[in-house]
């Protein structure tokens, strides 16, 4: 283990900002992707459901 | 005949759906064990670069972001062949499906890129010819993304889109060996087939574990988008009517 504390951890040796907003973002986009995909295959479902068209297809 | 049967199973969008439906919560499994792992060595036990300090560790999301950008495109660009050649529908559907999840790693590609560019070159951004290569291969996602939405038949947006995905496929070895062919002030590779890996074994083995981290994050967000796309695309078969009303056969 490198770090000798929580704190040194999130400061990352002076460039927390540059790390965590690499890592930060990675992972917001990754949570939102997955998400949008799965409302997507919901919605294509419900439809199929209700017989609505969609105007996009 | 049979073996020819077999080969083309899974071509049939139904039963795409299926076995996709069955493998996307193993993809998520292994995605998110492997992230884990891969953060876990590469934040907490890796030690700091000696020249970078900390900052290198954006290595261990980059370099995962920028291959996968490239070899996406290399797979979107195949299907789409697959799919205008043989005219076989779910090649193109699996081609409109990698297109958002290889603009968004050529995004994070760029964005991390320009997060570790400011602390080691001075800048967020240089128009050398790596960084410009990646920005013109984020406009060629959303260029084929934008083309395909925006025409009405769907066979006839597929085939477009084949083209422009093909045409584009020249920008991936252009990207590769632009640190090579140009003098970039982008670093070379630090793993490649012909030569040992330039970095110490920890942090490459943290980055290989990102990598198939990303790998299965891509199979598990692609298929579930396809099934998406199969659904409006098969809206009105009588398969996905019994689906979507639950097993229930329904008059046509």
């Amino acid at each position: 283990m490198n770090w000798q504390s929580p704190a040194e951890f999130f400061s990352m040796g002076g460039y927390g900002l540059y790390v965590w907003g690499s890592f930060g973002v990675s992972l917001l986009l990754m949570i939102a992707e997955p998400w949008l995909a799965v409302r997507r295959r919901r919605r294509a479902l419900r439809e199929a459901a209700s017989g609505e068209e969609r105007a996009d297809w | 005949m049979t073996s020819r049967l077999r080969l083309y199973t899974f071509a049939a969008p139904s039963r795409f759906y299926s076995l996709a439906g069955w493998l996307v919560p193993m993809f998520w499994v292994l995605a998110i064990g492997l992230s884990a792992v891969g953060l876990y060595i590469g934040l907490l036990v890796a030690p700091s670069d000696a020249t970078q300090g900390d900052s290198y560790r954006i290595i261990f999301i980059h370099v995962p972001a920028a291959w996968m950008s490239m070899l996406l495109y290399l797979v979107m660009a195949f299907w789409a062949a697959i799919g205008w050649a043989f005219n076989a529908r779910m090649a193109s559907i699996m081609a409109r499906a990698i297109a958002p999840t290889g603009a968004m790693f050529t995004f994070l590609a760029l964005w991390t890129g320009a997060l570790w560019g400011k602390p080691t070159w001075g800048t967020w951004w240089v128009w050398d010819a790596r960084l410009t290569s990646e920005l013109i291969l984020l406009f060629l996602y959303l260029g084929y993304i934008a083309l395909v939405e925006a025409i009405d038949d769907p066979r006839r947006a597929d085939q477009a889109g084949a083209l422009l995905a093909l045409v584009g496929a020249i920008n991936v070895p252009v990207i590769y060996f632009s640190v090579s062919w140009w003098n970039t002030l982008h670093q070379g590779a630090s793993v490649s087939v012909t030569s040992s890996p330039k970095m110490a074994s920890i942090m490459l083995t943290a980055m290989l574990i990102m990598s198939l981290a990303c790998w299965a994050y891509a199979f598990a967000v692609v298929f579930t988008r396809a099934r998406a796309m199969v659904l409006e695309r098969e809206r009105h078969t009588a398969w996905v009517a019994e689906l979507a009303n639950g097993g229930k056969v329904v008059a046509a």
